[in-house]
């Protein structure tokens, strides 16, 4: 009975495997990436929160173009700059006369009220700046960041890791020197440094700086990801059949190295915003009078005992924003990964159950 | 292999020469010691510039600088190593050295919690992947990846200690609370159960009920107040240990190692009883050396009894075994601390510490009294580390597993018909772990980097703290003294990287270049 059951077990695994395969019938590996991408749904929906709120948030303030003098404005969305000082909100207009409170309403008939944004959503910081508009600025800035750090760091970290590990000898000897030289400099230190010197020429510079700095992890974890590949049998049969090394490295290892890329390259790139974040807290990140989510939170950390909001909403966007690139890592993961197999539906398992027990009759 | 090690080691030197000569013009060139005094209204400013220029040689060009003090460091081969002298006139060398040990204690111990919960965690998610409890545990995950160190830090001195300590105040958990902690835990198993509706919801209901009994009987014994674990508990964990680790390690059909570990489990409790009055002696550090000898002697010695052949794994499991039920006797004398801690004058009924490492006007007590000030200092900081690093191992100990269990050789390895717990311990993790070894061993020297913050965070006084001051009061010695402490734990770190890399690994052959 155990022998007969274990035989209707083999035969559904082939039905299921069936079909997958025929899924894939016809596609390229491009398009069964993406495929496999779009079914991931957490993957899915960070993507679609992700963009939103970089569309929103960079919509929201008025852009300036042009020379300073007569600037092309686009307006925003949002009625005030991060620069305007709107009066400062107290007393009676506040609950438990606080300074500068929020005046977002997002509980309906809680209090009377339905859902109301008000003058203040976000409240305002000490001198009367809207909150909203700060957090808004501070999204940007740090978006930014994120982005060009994420950007320098992969393409560095993947080029110099892959030659260092496929070529081995005198060529891995001298880039992993680079590397060690690199990372025996905190990257603290070097943000400090940076920051001392080139903090006034602005986020971006910031940004550029750091990124030519944090690409060693990452090709530390190429090199070996080569390491082990280069040794394995589809290379050697590759070489064999007289591929070249570029073929050999683009071809047929990076493709199997890629899942390990793009995960650290995410964790790289939210680890970016709060490199940002702990630069800023110890002074040498983004500098007054710009603003960034992390030199918010270490602005008002003390106040929050008694205004809690200024120091809830700019970590709910880092936090928003860190989730949002983690996921849509794990999502492209599991979609390169040529070894990953979908979870069929319940629908499909039965239909590869049944299969499998006609084919257990016959 | 030896040789590689010592082309490594002079790869060291030059790069450490390398980026601190890069490292001390940078520095040196971009901070300005004169400039407080510049604009400053003193009457003898003039005086003082002088004074701070020859004190620091400022006349000289920094290169120059550098090289009066890199002599002073290379005196270390010749054994009178100068790292020179802090702004206030301290060896930079005393400095640093009484500021290793506090970042050591704090960065080991969320190390070890980071990397035992993460794997455990990690590897169980791996193993029900798509369930609702990988989910669970990626958002978790994800959602610590996301968290600003300090942030969280924050949070965790308002809920964790200020909110805490109030609670403990009276040590009543109101039903609502049972009732939520109990549906939380139940919903932890549930999703890790996987099987029927029927089954997931007998485990959900039965966690929930046993916790809801164990959290009032905490409650109602005011457990929390007057904490104590005692000889009969002691008996009940080490045996569930003993069940736990045999099953892990060797798999509960080895009787042999079974029968050791809950032999061991019984010397466990025998132990107890004449340990009590040398741990509370004056000489506490003896009982605790005598007590682990004890243990991992009779740890040996009931493997020899029970095992005839295959000596070895019995052997490692027992001795796994024996340190745990060591460490439950140490914590459990730590627990008969509590009362004496807490009603102390100066924790006052608020054991949760917010700030700083030890309390220091705390004298005249005991050594348990003392060991359990420092651990409940350690809680907060070492939380918000071990936050922090918890989820990398989380999420790359599933993939690394993720990636081995999708081999042919794990196929293999069942269709033979070995058990699953043979193919997941012995086939499937330890290749997980050589991957993961590469990115612990790598990790140290980063998070030594992130408990900057911490430390300043949490009033510390430990490298971080020395960092910053160093850069804010542009002291360049004591800068050069705690970069080049780092640089070299990070290389060394690396190199042991490499190392257990090619020894776990025979197909990697490192350092062979043709």
């Amino acid at each position: 009975m155990a022998r007969k059951r274990r035989e209707v077990e083999i035969v559904n695994d082939a039905n299921e495997n069936a079909i997958l395969n025929k899924e894939t019938e016809g596609l390229s590996q491009g398009q069964i990436v993406l495929r496999r991408f779009i079914r991931h749904r957490a993957a899915m929906i960070s993507v679609v929160v992700l963009f939103t709120l970089i569309a929103v948030v960079y919509t929201s303030l008025d852009w300036r173009l042009g020379d300073e003098k007569d600037p092309i404005v686009i307006p925003g969305w949002w009625k005030y700059g991060f620069e305007d000082m709107p009066e400062l909100r107290y007393g009676a207009d506040c609950v438990g006369d606080s300074i500068g409170c929020p005046t977002i309403d997002a509980v309906p008939f809680f209090d009377g009220d339905g859902i109301a944004l008000g003058p203040h959503p976000f409240g305002q910081d000490d001198i009367g700046r809207d909150y909203l508009a700060l957090v808004m600025r501070g999204a940007q800035r740090s978006l930014l960041v994120m982005f060009i750090i994420g950007a320098i760091a992969a393409t560095l970290g993947t080029v110099i890791g892959s030659l260092a590990g496929y070529f081995r000898g005198w060529i891995d000897a001298i880039l992993m020197r680079l590397v060690d030289f690199i990372i025996t400099v905190p990257v603290i230190i070097i943000g400090s440094v940076i920051g001392f010197h080139f903090g006034n020429k602005g986020a971006a510079f910031l940004a550029l700086l750091l990124g030519l700095f944090s690409w060693t992890g990452l090709s530390r974890l190429v090199r070996g990801e080569f390491l082990t590949l280069r040794e394995r049998e589809f290379v050697d049969a590759s070489r064999v059949a007289g591929a070249s090394n570029r073929r050999i490295i683009f071809k047929h290892i990076l493709p199997n190295a890629v899942g390990v890329i793009i995960v650290s390259v995410t964790l790289l790139m939210s680890g970016a915003i709060l490199l940002e974040t702990a630069l800023s807290y110890l002074g040498f990140g983004v500098t007054s009078p710009d603003v960034s989510l992390g030199l918010l939170i270490s602005n008002y950390q003390d106040a929050f005992t008694t205004r809690p909001w200024l120091f809830w909403y700019p970590g709910i966007f880092i936090i928003i924003i860190a989730l949002c690139i983690n996921f849509i890592g794990d999502g492209l993961r599991d979609a390169f990964d040529p070894r990953q197999r979908r979870r069929l539906s319940r629908k499909e398992k039965a239909n590869a159950r049944a299969m499998a027990n006609r084919s257990d009759l016959a | 292999m030896f040789s590689y090690i010592l082309r490594r080691l002079g790869a060291l030197v030059v790069i450490l020469f390398g980026s601190s000569f890069l490292l001390y013009n940078l520095s040196a060139i971009s901070t300005d010691p004169l400039g407080d005094l510049r604009t400053s209204t003193a009457e003898n400013k003039e005086y003082l510039i002088l004074a701070l220029t020859r004190e620091l040689r400022l006349d000289l060009p920094p290169p120059l600088r550098y090289f009066i003090w890199l002599r002073g460091v290379l005196g270390i081969f010749t054994g009178n190593a100068n790292f020179g002298l802090t702004r206030e006139q301290e060896p930079v060398i005393e400095a640093i050295a009484g500021a290793i040990p506090t970042t050591i204690r704090l960065v080991a111990v969320a190390t070890i919690v980071a990397i035992v919960l993460g794997i455990a965690l990690g590897i169980t998610s791996a193993l029900r992947q798509y369930s609702r409890f990988d989910y669970g545990m990626t958002f978790f995950a994800f959602l610590l990846f996301s968290l600003p160190i300090f942030w969280v830090a924050v949070l965790l001195k308002q809920y964790l200690a200020i909110d805490f300590n109030d609670f403990l105040v009276t040590a009543k958990i109101s039903p609502p609370w049972i009732i939520f902690f109990s549906a939380l835990v139940g919903l932890f198993w549930a999703t890790i159960i996987s099987g029927s509706r029927r089954r997931v919801l007998m485990v959900f209901s039965g966690v929930f009920v046993a916790n809801s009994i164990f959290l009032s009987f905490i409650s109602a014994t005011e457990w929390l107040s007057y904490p104590r674990l005692g000889p009969i508990t002691i008996f009940i964990f080490s045996i569930g240990i003993a069940y736990a680790v045999t099953y892990l390690s060797v798999g509960l059909s080895d009787r042999a190692a079974l029968k050791s570990n809950l032999l061991l489990a019984l010397i466990g409790v025998i132990i107890y009883f004449p340990i009590q009055s040398l741990l509370d002696s004056n000489r506490p550090r003896v009982g605790i050396l005598i007590l682990l000898a004890a243990l991992l002697i009779s740890a040996v010695s009931v493997s020899f009894i029970f095992a005839r052949i295959d000596r070895g794994p019995v052997i490692r499991t027992s001795v796994i075994t024996s340190v745990l039920i060591g460490a439950l006797i140490l914590v459990d004398q730590m627990m008969q601390a509590w009362r004496p801690y807490v009603e102390s004058d100066d924790v006052n009924y608020r054991p949760v510490a917010t700030i700083g490492q030890s309390t220091i006007w705390l004298t005249e007590v005991s050594f348990w009294v003392r060991v359990l000030d420092f651990a409940m200092h350690l809680v907060l900081p070492t939380l918000a580390l071990t936050l922090i690093s918890f989820a990398g191992y989380v999420r790359f100990s599933r993939g690394t597993l993720l990636d081995v269990l999708n081999q042919d050789y794990i196929r293999t390895a069942r269709a033979k018909g070995l058990t699953e717990r043979t193919v997941i311990m012995r086939h499937a993790f330890r290749n997980t772990m050589i991957p993961l070894t590469t990115i612990m061993v790598g990790d140290v020297a980063g998070i030594v980097g992130g408990a900057i913050i911490t430390e300043r965070v949490f009033a510390w006084q430990g490298m971080g703290t020395l960092f910053n001051k160093a850069i804010n009061s542009f002291d360049l010695n004591l800068l050069m003294g705690v970069i080049l402490f780092l640089s070299t734990l990070a290389i060394l770190a690396n190199l042991i990287a490499d190392l257990l890399y090619s020894a776990l690994d025979p197909r990697i052959r490192v350092g062979a270049g043709k």
